[in-house]
């Protein structure tokens, strides 16, 4: 046993050695399907650049997180190109862990980018990250159903019309579900649903002094028609559900409606993996009658250069490919346009090619266009994001309240129970953050 | 009469123990089975148990997406150099613990184990600070030296517990033969604790091989084991399981049929006692 391993350690090292003449950027990236389009089309940049390597570090988001944080936050200069959300962004640039990006090639076109992203991603009037793929969020329903059932959705939706369609679209009998929502508990799962639907309620998460406001009435109706919807309307089980058990549901034709991030469009809508892939219609994420706010639901993935990198001009030269129109087209020649990265760029939502092969297109872009980030809520809040608050602490208290909030859904607390212990553990933490004097 | 009972009560335990086993096994042939579904099969319920279009895409995909050598020659280096290196380091502990107890040795041993009760994560930014400063980041060396730590308490543990069974006064016979401690160890000791020393090489490459905090946190490309490999191809945005399964299938698949030959050797020891 011993010498089959020194042999297979005598290879790798010449193996290394044999690489080592060229400049290596290392990219650490999440496991989505336009990440993975993305590695695989790479011979396009390493052509043009014979003197870069790239060394790719896929992992799953939460892990890729936890890896990259650790690395910024001590500059272990273990990555060249991050894969990072629109969340870290802001708060890593004032941190100054991120270098600015902000001398792009010609060509490049930065005013291309969606506006809501873009000014997501600036801080003091500099981009310190280029957008991969966008989304925000929106209602995905089968027409089918809708039809057999006489309703119908509007594009712009109330929750009303929602509550309505839901309950006429179920048939429990038939394991036909009005509404598939996200119940799984944390930050970025069931309270990123939770935190938009508040937001369509007129709900915030705090006051301009930073106090949590589980206990205005706003939360309240927006956290009951919640529980009401999914036990009445909705999936068994639906507190352990997240993006991909709803996937799932939908496309095998469980769910009337389900409302999550746009993205997940192009997945419903695939004939190889979907059942229902010729029956979805799309229609805005709801908002509560009377306030003019619709989730605010904005992600995005974002390739960020850290400080502490080696290579800055070899990962710029790299992001600024990555994130072109030209990789675009280069995707839309070899798969079709209907697989080129949503969400980033106003000139693909023009290209009436892509109207055409996306019919989720128009919808997408509208909802993203109605996303204002740096205003989440119809009230005054000191804090921006969406379906987050961009605050450092945010992950450790959105976790936690999005576990009280699953609690709820799986019966073990009522709603106002859970309502008052979210109100208590926020002002706890945030009293001891330092943001409540 | 008294016969039958017992023959029935033997069918019964091989039943039982059978339906155990299979439990028990069941998540990983569930992983297996998946591997060679389609996509759209993974999530299709009811599920389909064997009656599917069997298919190698899966597998075709994953090893053009990944250098699968590369993660599993890490894989073999770290768990390998990790239990050699700890076993260099824990049978002269456990001899001189086992032989010569001092007053505090019980105490020494408590400590040692209480150094597993301290989550990793607590350690976690201090240590990527000693590796950062040390160029040990994603580096085989470093990850051996982490590897071999955390699992020596373990092994001392096992060690310990299989000399003590050794009678002492073998060892003295030894040295009245005019055996040195070196002698001693290497000639008589070693020998006679064979299948307690397989058995915690074998199960310190298993843990070795499946740890996935280390792995996964002092690494980036280089030294990335397979634990990396299988955390590659989980998503949360994204039905990939049929992917995810294949990948996972390969990942396991050395340790198990490693520890499918070795289980007369494992079970031996753990039954292990110098006197019968």
């Amino acid at each position: 046993m011993k010498y089959p391993a020194l042999l297979v350690a005598a290879t790798s090292t010449l193996a290394l050695a044999a690489a080592a003449h060229a400049e290596t950027i290392t990219i650490a990236t999440v496991n989505n399907g336009d990440m993975i389009r993305m590695q695989k089309l790479t011979d396009g940049f390493t052509k043009d650049n014979p003197d870069i390597d790239l060394e790719w570090v896929t992992l799953e988001e939460n892990v890729l997180r936890q890896r990259v944080t650790t690395d910024i936050a001590t500059k272990g200069g273990q990555y060249d190109v991050m894969t990072i959300g629109n969340y870290e962004v802001p708060i890593w640039a004032k941190q100054d862990w991120l270098m600015p990006l902000d001398d792009m090639p010609e060509g490049y076109d930065a005013d291309d980018i969606l506006p809501a992203i873009r000014s997501a991603l600036t801080v003091d009037g500099k981009l310190y990250a280029a957008p991969f793929y966008g989304e925000s969020a929106m209602v995905m329903y089968r027409t089918d159903l809708a039809e057999k059932a006489g309703v119908t959705i509007p594009a712009q939706p109330t929750w009303t019309d929602i509550m309505n369609a839901a309950k006429a679209m179920t048939d429990k009998s038939g394991e036909i579900y009005g509404i598939c929502l996200r119940g799984k508990p944390g930050w970025g799962e069931n309270m990123a649903f939770l935190t938009a639907m508040a937001n369509s309620y007129g709900a915030s998460w705090f006051d301009k002094d930073w106090k949590a406001q589980f206990d205005s009435p706003e939360w309240k109706a927006a956290f009951n028609d919640y529980l009401t919807m999914m036990n009445e309307y909705g999936p068994p089980g639906s507190s352990s559900n997240g993006f991909n058990e709803n996937l799932s549901l939908f496309q095998q034709g469980k769910c009337g409606m389900w409302i999550d991030a746009t993205v997940a469009a192009s997945f419903v809508t695939d004939p190889d993996d979907s059942t229902v892939a010729d029956s979805v219609g799309f229609a805005q994420f709801p908002n509560k009658e009377g306030v003019d706010n619709h989730g605010n639901w904005l992600w995005s993935w974002n390739l960020a250069v850290p400080t502490s990198t080696d290579s800055p001009e070899a990962a710029k030269k790299f992001i600024a490919w990555a994130t072109s129109k030209g990789y675009t087209e280069l995707v839309a020649e070899k798969e079709g346009w209907r697989a080129a990265p949503p969400g980033t760029r106003t000139s693909l939502y023009e290209n009436p090619e892509y109207q055409k092969a996306a019919p989720f297109a128009e919808m997408t872009l509208n909802s993203m266009n109605a996303a204002t980030p740096d205003k989440p809520s119809v009230k005054d809040v000191p804090y921006t994001g969406g379906q987050f608050v961009a605050i450092p602490e945010f992950q450790g208290i959105g976790t936690g309240v999005g576990q009280m909030f699953s609690a709820a859904l799986a019966g073990q607390v009522n709603a106002d129970q859970a309502l008052q212990n979210a109100q208590q553990l926020t002002t706890r933490e945030m009293t001891k953050a330092g943001y409540i004097k | 009469m008294a016969r039958n009972v017992t023959k029935n009560r033997k069918l019964a335990m091989t039943v039982l123990a059978w339906a155990i086993g299979i439990l028990i096994f069941f998540p990983i042939l569930w992983t297996i089975l998946t591997s060679f579904k389609t996509e759209a099969e993974a999530i299709a319920s009811p599920p389909s148990f064997l009656f599917f279009d069997w298919t190698l895409d899966n597998y075709r995909e994953v090893q053009e997406r990944s250098n699968y050598f590369r993660h599993f020659s890490n894989s073999v280096i770290i768990s390998l150099g990790s239990t050699i290196l700890g076993l260099a380091i824990a049978i002269p502990a456990a001899w001189s613990m086992a032989f010569v107890p001092g007053r505090r040795t019980k105490d020494v041993l408590m400590w040692m184990l209480s150094t597993k009760m301290l989550p990793p994560v607590g350690v976690l930014i201090p240590i990527y600070l000693i590796f950062r400063d040390t160029g040990l980041l994603d580096t085989l060396t470093g990850l051996t030296i982490v590897l071999m730590l955390i699992n020596l308490p373990i092994i001392i543990w096992m060690l310990f517990t299989y000399f003590r069974e050794i009678p002492g006064e073998i060892l003295e016979a030894a040295r009245m033969d005019g055996a040195g401690l070196k002698a001693e160890i290497i000639h008589v000791l070693t020998p006679m604790a064979v299948p307690g020393i397989a058995s915690t090489l074998l199960l310190n490459i298993i843990l070795a091989w499946n740890e996935a905090f280390w792995t996964l946190n002092l690494t980036a490309a280089k030294a990335a084991p397979l634990t990396a490999f299988i955390a590659s191809y989980s998503s949360p945005e994204g039905l990939f399981y049929a992917k995810l399964s294949a990948a996972s299938t390969m990942a396991i698949a050395p340790i198990l049929i490693l520890g499918w030959f070795s289980q007369k050797q494992l079970v031996r020891g753990l039954t292990f006692g110098a006197v019968k």
